[in-house]
């Protein structure tokens, strides 16, 4: 089965049961120059992307690419069909009328763009059916916020202070988790 | 920082000690254990509806499309009327989860799973009547321009039935992609619940291994926030074409310029209104009256009044431009709808679409239940009557008088409709036991701003 991407072992995490603690713990923890590794939440939360520095997704410019190849792909595909291949005359119009053209190409345009988005998507936030999810505290998906910082390459003492860091923002619950 | 919306605005969320932990439970609940006595009883008649369909179109394919009611005058009768009033509600979900999303609806947090979910699942009812109308639906096939070895033989690009082809089909496709793409966390929710393995693995492969880390919930947004962009055009495109397969072609009574909005705001109608029929259920059955409140299904018969109206407006417009054009024709297609042989299908259409909505104009009867509810099958009734009359009426008296016929439904007319909503119920109570009927993540995200509980909790802090 798939593993998801993890980039450490071990990693030690911080609970909090409430969003607002939880956004104040990112900037309080930041501010002592020590970087986030995994942010966990139960739902969306405003204003997270600008404190744990989450750059922009370019989710949109592929889909505005991917619409496009749609938008051109069924006007050529339709211009070669009505003008080359298949040249019929319906009710004396001409062979190639545009106006004709525009629901199937505006159709084509939305299916490309959100069928690619939508592939674009569960690859670039590696999602897959069966997947094992590398999380770690399964609360996070009903009521708890988590904090984790992968401490593979950290030494005994840089680990305390994220601990302690943790515990003096606020965390409900300091814990370590290892994946296999 | 989370904030609260103002206090006497009405909360979406009720319930003054509700949690995180307790939204979950209340929505989760409902897909573990045992179905209840009362599932297995409506999924029992939904089956049987289910089994008359097949039935029914089993037969239709075994004996030809002869054994409707249709002949050489009526030609297209139930099965245009049954796929027009299906996809149109249809058009609901999308118009919920993608218009109110662009919009900031927040009340749209509460019924919007359910809604998509409908809205799929009259799109595959609708989509099985331009197949089986077909007659030979083995050769389905050919409606897509595919490149094939019968000399170059192409579809008419011109053609608003191959245009249709393509609104739907993709109308499907990207319906399911946004339903399923906000599904994903909510089966993760499920998943880290589940006590037994097998489960745990089902919701697993189900939620694609979903782990709500910020930059997947960054992703997230922008691809909801994305699709319903694409979203909304798509939503009204869609009726519009299915009102080109009327209004393109010289029919007096079809050939007219008001059909696309008047279609998008019928189709918008009638969806609402089936959304209303199973939220009013559903709220009941699954306890779920803490996210779907009465402010929900006011705000829903807000918009049931306005498209009623519009309706309305259009039906008026309708009449207006057929004595105004002067053409004997479209002016004989109009009166004989009103006063013709089927004037009772004109008449029931006309109470139930646009005179009995303005009921909701009070306060009193949007927030009633019960009011809510008989309007709610009285708009489904008459949005059918809609496209009947439409149709039929449009064709019974054509231009030569000796060929003039009235249309009746045989036994297979009548099977396929009421089979078709036994398919439509028989998916839907599966989905109500196995999938989160409401979107928990977006709920959860609307309760510190304006749920009952935040609201209580702002006023003891500031205690004013």
């Amino acid at each position: 089965m798939n593993k998801g991407k993890i980039e450490h072992k071990n990693y030690v995490y911080g609970i909090y049961s409430h969003e607002d603690n939880f956004l104040h713990a990112i900037d309080e923890i930041r501010a002592e120059g020590v970087e986030i590794d995994d942010a966990y939440s139960p739902f969306p939360v405003h204003g997270i992307d600008d404190k744990l520095g989450i750059k922009e997704t370019q989710l949109h410019s592929a889909g505005f690419v991917l619409g496009l190849t749609g938008t051109f792909t069924a006007l050529g595909v339709i211009t070669w069909i009505t003008t080359v291949n298949y040249p019929t005359m319906f009710g004396g119009k001409p062979f190639w009328s545009l106006p004709a053209f525009i629901p199937i190409t505006f159709e084509l345009t939305v299916l490309m763009a959100a069928v690619g988005m939508f592939f674009v998507y569960i690859k670039r936030n590696e999602l897959f059916p069966g997947k094992i999810p590398m999380m770690v505290d399964e609360r996070t998906t009903d009521d708890k916020f988590a904090l984790a910082f992968g401490i593979d390459d950290k030494s005994e003492s840089e680990i305390a202070n994220i601990k302690n860091l943790l515990s003096k923002s606020g965390a409900e619950e300091v814990n370590t988790k290892s994946f296999e | 920082m989370s904030h609260v919306d103002s206090l006497i605005r009405e909360p979406l969320i009720l319930g003054k000690d509700k949690t995180y932990g307790q939204i979950t439970t209340d929505i989760v609940r409902n897909t573990e254990g045992n179905p209840p006595r009362e599932w297995w009883f409506a999924f029992g008649i939904a089956l049987i509806g289910l089994l008359l369909y097949v039935v029914a179109v089993s037969w239709t394919i075994f004996k030809g499309i002869g054994v409707w009611g249709l002949q050489k005058t009526v030609n297209w009768a139930w099965d245009i009327t049954n796929f027009v009033w299906w996809v149109g509600i249809g058009h609901a979900g999308t118009l919920i989860s993608a218009v109110l999303l662009l919009f900031r609806q927040k009340w749209r947090t509460g019924i919007n799973r359910a809604a998509e979910a409908m809205t799929i699942f009259a799109v595959i009812c609708a989509g099985q009547f331009p197949l089986i109308h077909m007659g030979r639906i083995w050769q389905g096939f050919f409606i897509f321009p595919y490149a094939n070895t019968r000399g170059p033989l192409w579809v008419n690009f011109n053609s608003p039935l191959l245009w249709d082809v393509f609104a739907i089909s993709t109308y499907f496709t990207v319906s399911c992609l946004f339903w399923y793409s906000g599904l994903m966390p909510d089966f993760a929710t499920i998943r880290d619940r589940a006590t037994s393995a097998k489960r745990k693995y089902i919701y697993n492969i189900l939620s694609f291994g979903w782990r709500g880390t910020a930059k997947q919930w960054s992703r997230f947004e922008s691809l909801s926030l994305i699709l319903a962009g694409l979203s909304t055009p798509l939503v009204l495109s869609v009726h519009t074409i299915v009102s080109f397969d009327f209004a393109t072609s010289v029919i007096p009574g079809w050939h007219t310029t008001i059909f696309p909005p008047y279609f998008v705001a019928g189709a918008i109608f009638s969806g609402f209104a089936m959304v209303q029929t199973l939220m009013l259920i559903a709220r009941k059955v699954q306890k779920l009256e803490d996210y779907i409140t009465i402010a929900h299904i006011e705000s829903m018969n807000k918009v049931i009044v306005l498209t009623g109206s519009i309706v309305g407006i259009a039906y008026i417009t309708e009449l207006f431009i057929a004595w105004y054009s002067g053409y004997l024709y479209e002016q004989y297609a109009f009166y004989n709808r009103a006063f013709g042989d089927y004037y009772w299908a004109y008449w029931s259409m006309m109470t139930c679409n646009v005179l009995s909505p303005q009921l909701f104009w009070f306060k009193k009867f949007r927030r009633s239940i019960f009011v809510s509810f008989v309007m709610s099958i009285f708009v489904n009734i008459g949005m059918w009557f809609e496209r009947f009359v439409i149709i039929v009426t449009s064709l019974h008296k054509d231009f030569l008088v000796s060929s003039w016929n009235y249309f009746s439904p045989t036994w297979v007319d009548m099977a396929i409709f009421v089979g078709s909503l036994g398919l439509f119920f028989t998916l839907f109570l599966i989905f109500a036991r196995t999938f989160p009927v409401i979107a928990i993540a977006e709920v959860k995200a609307i309760f510190s701003s304006i749920s009952e509980a935040a609201q209580e909790k702002h006023r003891k802090e500031h205690n004013h």
